[in-house]
């Protein structure tokens, strides 16, 4: 299977099943549009009526290129990862990660929270001492093989609990040389608790930090507010400064979210950028088609369009020496995940889980407050077994709808929780989420291809 | 003139023989929260390659 799309004056050609990109000019770019469909004479005659400046010779020498590139397996590579992912369904998973819902409350009230103002349909809850270090005990006798073990500090607000974060980190550090594991920590917060003393606990012990921010501020303050109903852009926007200021070279990200209020999202990420921040997360909002703020079919072709200037701006900023990283446009083309991690996804119901405040079980934390999605707790250990199962069964392999997508082996089959929230099923199609992950990984995969051409001049280097 | 050039890019059948250690960062700890993205992580250990 292959993808071909034109952006930004590149012609670009996704091989699915190897990996392999390539950069063609408009004779390749449209033998390989037939190269599967017609018999050797007909391209020819085809692309001597398309482009009639091009000799013969170079038809041939361009059509021996492509033949070449299916023969080395670079192009039209046939799935060879089925049988791969039917032994990924029945491997033996281990823990590997766990996010920690150490406060079921919050400080603001935003209007879009998949948590409910952080109650997740619930009540309002701490988590105790003893609840986190069981979690981090149970995390360790259930991580097998695995080394690196990953805690997320996660909410409502995680720094509402503060006490017991440090707490916890410290118990899991001190179990870390004994049990030869190495704890990877994460904090999300809102940013409105931070101070010096939080600032610099999170630089020393997170291995990053995401930092809640939409944008400009009247586009912030309309959905990202206080109890009191004001605007929270103010209060932490300074925080955020001092916070990246101290953090180094350390792992953090400015995350927010867009809507159908500000669907030219390009402004808020540039605008983030122009504070001084240089890692950068925007996401779709997820939320009830009902909501006057969600995202529409018809938003589509604007956020396709918003995605694109994204990717052109990101390119002439880093020409300039000022650019920034946005997340979803990170591609790792030469050391980048391996099949097995872009089958299995997440890792949501195996290797990933989320615990609540009181020690109880989800497939991750977008489940938490869905009663039928409990699997157990830290104490009992996992009870549902069934349900895990499907988790563990559950990737783009065995979703109908993924079958012929050239994305698949890019989000693995996508967000569990999102098929699970729209259609009911984890194996379910969110058409919508599908479409605007498409668009990101063209546009991620176009500044790859531009950084790439622009290192080739500088070193006038061709490599086929 | 060069009419096709190829990325330098992972081979993902190859990587078939060795992937699967599980040490990479779990993708939803990041930046995601709501969203699935694998591709733009990185493998944390690409020696092993």
């Amino acid at each position: 299977m292959i993808h071909q799309y034109k952006l930004n004056g590149y012609n670009i050609v996704i091989d699915t099943y190897s990996g392999a990109v390539h950069v063609v000019d408009d004779l390749a770019y449209d033998m390989i549009a037939l190269f599967e469909e017609k018999s050797e004479a007909q391209i020819h005659a085809a692309m001597a009526e398309q482009h009639p400046e091009i000799s013969e010779a170079d038809i041939q020498e361009t059509y021996n290129a492509i033949r070449k590139l299916k023969e080395d397996k670079q192009l039209f590579t046939e799935d060879s990862f089925k049988d791969l992912s039917f032994n990924l369904k029945k491997r033996k998973t281990y823990l590997k990660a766990l996010c920690l819902n150490v406060a079921h409350t919050c400080n603001l009230t935003c209007d879009y929270c998949f948590a409910s103002q952080g109650k997740y349909h619930g009540e309002r809850a701490l988590m105790s001492e003893e609840v986190g270090k069981r979690a981090i005990d149970f995390l360790i006798e259930n991580s097998g093989f695995h080394r690196n073990l990953d805690v997320d500090f996660f909410g409502g607000e995680p720094l509402m609990n503060w006490k017991v974060v440090k707490k916890i980190v410290a118990y899991a550090r001190g179990k870390e040389a004994a049990s030869k594991k190495n704890f990877r920590f994460t904090l999300t917060t809102n940013g409105l608790l931070l101070n010096d003393e939080v600032i610099d606990f999170l630089n020393k012990e997170m291995h990053n930090v995401v930092l809640s921010l939409d944008g400009r501020k009247e586009v912030h303050d309309r959905l990202r507010k206080t109890i009191n109903g004001k605007g929270s852009y103010d209060y932490i926007v300074p925080k955020f400064q001092k916070f990246v200021q101290k953090r180094g070279d350390k792992e953090y990200y400015i995350r927010g979210t867009y809507t159908h209020n500000n669907v030219d999202f390009t402004n808020d990420i540039f605008h983030m950028a122009d504070l001084g921040f240089d890692r950068l997360s925007m996401e779709p909002v997820i939320t009830d088609p009902k909501e006057p703020y969600a995202l529409t079919n018809e938003d589509l072709p604007e956020i396709y369009h918003q995605y694109e200037i994204l990717a052109k701006e990101m390119l002439r900023r880093n020409a300039e020496g000022n650019g920034f990283i946005f997340y979803h446009y990170m591609l790792n083309l030469s050391e980048g995940p391996c099949i097995q991690k872009r089958i299995s996804g997440c890792g949501s119901g195996t290797e990933y889980l989320a615990v609540t405040p009181t020690g109880e079980l989800f497939p991750c934390h977008q489940f938490v407050g869905d009663a039928s999605s409990s699997l157990g707790n830290v104490w009992d250990g996992l009870k549902n077994t069934e349900l895990q199962e499907q988790f563990k069964e559950s990737n783009c392999y065995s979703k109908p709808e993924c079958q012929d997508c050239w994305a698949k082996l890019y989000c693995s089959g996508g967000c569990p929780a999102n098929s699970y929230h729209v259609t009911g099923s984890i194996n379910g199609n969110y058409p919508f989420s599908c479409d605007v992950f498409r668009k990101r990984i063209e546009c991620a995969m176009m500044i790859k291809v531009a950084e790439s051409m622009h290192e080739l001049e500088k070193s006038d280097q061709v490599v086929q | 003139m060069r009419r096709i050039i190829s990325l330098n890019t992972l081979d993902l059948r190859e990587t078939a023989k060795h992937g699967g250690h599980g040490e990479c960062q779990t993708s939803c700890q990041s930046a995601c929260k709501t969203s699935c993205g694998v591709a733009n992580q990185d493998c944390a250990a690409p020696a092993e390659r």
